[in-house]
């Protein structure tokens, strides 16, 4: 099991490597550091030697990959991309266009974030998965045409239409809660309570349904048969032996995500003017500021790739056939 | 006039003769018409297809772009209007020409917003204006306005339910189902179907058709969904005429217009991301499956990359990047509808770079499956080359799941423009589109009276398109997804 997540750990280098490669050529290959510096001073009127010195105090003055003149090591490591993507790996992100810690940054606006994304999650798990098994309970039936109908009619609401009309009719209409913003503290509960519940109810269509298709093929099986004939009641065949065996299927989606609730969300928090990560990355890229976009990338990489791994671990908690070699 | 073809309308041209082709190869081949006739056994697929084929009806009418010459001539040259329109501009040149001055409600005479008016004996008033072309003709709006919508809406609906029923005649009267050749019978009783098919007898007329006579099925719920989509055009197109049906947005222009063309592009979002992807999926994602070995290490190290960056993130970073390069080669574009429909290219491509290795990985999953498979085994023992069985035998067995995600995406991805542009991140400002509409609208929910007309017409254009994407997927999924056990499902 050691050995196997060492390998894991050890392939995912090369694999964030990539991913700095191709944030480090979207930017640059398409607009040079001269560019960069136009945008940041303004397009009109820049002297030469205004981008020049912007170039050289962010420490953009140096080949971009490759330096031809230098000597041995330091062909690789005298470029932009290895100044600014190899301290990464240690989790040095550096510091913001406008003199940041993003680091620092990222340590305060990870808050808000998970109080958000955390309920949002587990709120939402238990809403789908109690939902999906009453569907299964009744299925083909009535009760279970009209859950899937709704589910694929919720689906298909732009999230758009949940976020301004949830807004509108909760702030405006009724003022149970402020339109956006946050404070710390326990003050935080009357800024969350609106984007979980918006959270929860935009993928409850899809996610309900996708857990309904499992546990339907989860039905068809030899030992929900026998379950029956021992003369367990459906319930009991349902929540004891059905969900149970379930958990693969529905881990493997799950999982993942869980590393990633650290990002927040990009949409729902720049929606709700709430502080967190999210909202961070999409100001950040409005600003074409390429220290935190890029920061921003490899954390979510690095996080989707611990997903990963805590997927197979997952496995072996609720399979104990799996074994990880 | 001279025509103008943008790039995506390009590839939507090449989408339709793709299409087109095969529409023409499967309608040569009786084992894989099979499927898509089950397709056309299902209610909710059928009418839900029918939806759809408005939708794109009005997406290919608004993909005809031509440049209008203009009347002055230089140096003996015809010289054309910058402005690219479409042959849908030109059908619907009333509502795109009808422009008012500011907001004014849904099916309103009045403007939103009160004016200093003048009176005939020279005071000044303020109060609200009455529109330039809603509601126009009637002497005095505040009685007589109700009766007259009602009036013009239900000739509309008449006229439109006449015209849905000549068009039904037409069609039943020149499409009579031939009997089935005896090898389809043959193929429908091996897999456990019906042999006879039902509605034989109904189609050779149509009274009993109309009448309901048939069984029920799809024919019925397609002659009903007909008559109701005809009845609600007619209604809506004759009161368009003399009324701004889903009222006007901040610039006087009809939201029913701005509607309509952001079909268009939802549309190319829907269908020329999964055009751009498509073969990049299906070659790198067999390649990995078939081929295996250092091929298989790199096609799957360049997905897990792709995939491990959150999409949203790689979109817009993708997308900033590209504004800056359109924004720096102003020069390349001649027109500001090719520089939009470049931004639309670019922002097709970058969802389908993103929405790729999704169906790469199941591609290659099954494929991996499939080559250990008898029939590929026995191939490889005769000496077939691997070119040939994987276009033989590999590529038609997983045809299957393309088809599948591909109409399981299309809604996703019409949704996805919507979050994109109000992001900022999505489609140009001056293209018209259902993020666009939204993003203009969202500000106008905090005036009082509250401006709803336009988000909701937004909202409820997408909700259809995109409830008609997934029935339909959900039909073609069900026809064609082997797992299901069909002989269960027919009892």
């Amino acid at each position: 099991m050691i050995a196997y997540l060492l390998r894991r750990i050890l392939y995912a280098i090369p694999i964030l490597i990539g991913v700095n490669l191709l944030t480090f050529a979207l930017f640059f290959v398409v607009n040079t550091p001269d560019d960069m510096a136009r945008m940041q001073l303004g397009i009109k009127r820049v002297t030469p030697e205004a981008i020049a010195k912007w170039k050289q105090q962010h420490g953009y003055d140096k080949p971009l990959l490759f330096d031809a003149r230098a000597e041995g090591a330091s062909k690789l490591t005298d470029t932009i991309f290895f100044e600014k993507s190899a301290s990464m790996f240690v989790f040095d992100f550096g510091y913001s266009d406008d003199g940041r810690n993003i680091a620092r940054e990222i340590q305060t606006r990870m808050m808000p974030s998970l109080a958000i994304a955390l309920p949002t999650f587990f709120v939402g798990l238990f809403i789908y998965i109690t939902f999906a098994l009453l569907m299964t309970l009744f299925r083909a039936t009535a009760l279970d045409i009209a859950g899937v109908a709704l589910c694929v009619l919720l689906m298909s609401v732009s999230g758009l239409f949940y976020i301004i009309g949830g807004q509108f009719v909760a702030s405006k209409l009724w003022h149970w809660v402020p339109i956006s913003g946050y404070a710390g503290g326990m003050d935080s509960i009357k800024f969350v309570v609106l984007p979980i519940l918006i959270g929860v109810i935009g993928s409850v269509g899809a996610s309900s349904r996708w857990y309904r298709t499992i546990f339907l093929e989860e039905i068809g099986k030899d030992y929900v048969r026998t379950a029956r004939a021992k003369g367990l009641s459906e319930l009991r065949v349902l929540f004891r032996h059905v969900l149970k065996n379930a958990m693969i299927p529905i881990l493997t989606g799950v999982v993942v995500v869980i590393p990633l609730l650290f990002m927040g969300s990009l949409l729902t928090e720049s929606f709700f003017g709430i502080p967190g990560l999210g909202s961070y990355t999409i100001d950040a890229i409005n600003a074409q500021d390429f220290g935190v976009v890029r920061a921003m990338v490899f954390l979510g990489s690095v996080l989707y790739i611990a997903g990963l791994i805590l997927t197979d671990i997952s496995y072996t908690i609720v399979d104990p056939r799996v074994r990880l070699q | 006039m001279m025509p103008v073809i943008l790039w995506t309308d390009a590839l939507i041209f090449l989408l339709i003769a793709v299409g087109l082709t095969s529409a023409w190869w499967i309608r040569q081949r009786p084992h894989l018409m099979l499927p898509w006739q089950r397709v056309a056994k299902s209610s909710v697929g059928m009418v839900s297809l029918l939806v759809l084929s408005l939708f794109v009806l009005v997406g290919l009418l608004d993909t005809l772009h031509y440049r209008v010459a203009l009347p002055e001539k230089n140096n003996g040259q015809t010289v054309y209007s910058p402005e690219v329109l479409s042959a849908f501009d030109a059908l619907a040149s009333g509502l795109r020409s009808r422009t008012e001055k500011t907001y004014s409600a849904p099916l309103a005479a009045y403007l939103y917003a009160k004016e200093s008016l003048e009176t005939p004996d020279g005071k000044v008033l303020r109060d609200y204006p009455r529109l330039k072309f809603g509601g126009a003709h009637l002497g005095d709006p505040q009685h007589e306005l109700v009766g007259d919508v009602v009036k013009w809406a239900l000739m509309g609906a008449l006229g439109g339910l006449l015209v849905g029923a000549v068009v039904i005649t037409v069609i039943l009267v020149s499409f009579r189902r031939k009997p089935e050749s005896s090898d389809v019978k043959e193929l429908r009783s091996r897999q456990g179907e019906d042999v006879v098919p039902l509605r034989r007898a109904g189609l050779r007329g149509w009274i009993p058709a109309l009448a309901g006579m048939t069984s029920a099925g799809p024919l019925r719920a397609l002659l009903i969904a007909t008559l109701i989509i005809a009845a609600l055009i007619g209604a809506v197109a004759n009161l368009s005429t003399a009324y701004h049906v889903l009222g006007t947005d901040k610039v006087g222009q009809d939201v029913l217009y701005l509607s309509l063309k952001s079909i268009r592009t939802g549309l190319v979002i829907g269908t020329v991301t999964t055009l751009v992807m498509l073969p990049f999926a299906l070659l790198f994602g067999i390649a990995a499956g078939y081929l295996r070995g250092w091929v298989d290490d790199a096609i799957q190290y360049v997905y897990t990359v792709l995939s491990s960056i959150p999409s949203v993130l790689l979109i817009a970073a993708a997308v900033l990047m590209m504004q800056v390069v359109i924004e720096m080669h102003g020069d390349w574009f001649q027109t500001s509808a090719a520089r939009a429909d470049v931004r639309l290219l670019a922002l097709c491509m970058i969802l389908g770079v993103t929405s790729w290795t999704g169906l790469c990985r199941l591609l290659r999953g099954e494929t991996l499956k499939l080559r250990e498979q008898e029939y590929i085994q026995a191939a490889q023992a005769f000496g077939v080359s691997s070119f040939r069985i994987l276009t033989r035998h590999i590529v038609p067995n997983v045809m299957h799941i393309v088809l599948i995600s591909v109409v399981m995406d299309f809604s996703a991805l019409v949704l996805a423009e919507a979050v994109l542009s109000y992001v900022g991140v999505g489609v140009d400002p001056t293209t018209i589109s259902f993020g666009t509409m939204i993003n203009a609208a969202r500000l106008e929910m905090g005036r009082d009276p509250m401006v709803w007309w336009a988000l909701a017409a937004a909202f409820s254009f997408m909700l259809v398109l995109v409830l008609a994407a997934n029935l339909f997927a959900d039909a073609v999924r069900d026809a064609f997804d082997p797992r299901l056990n069909r002989t269960e499902g027919a009892k």
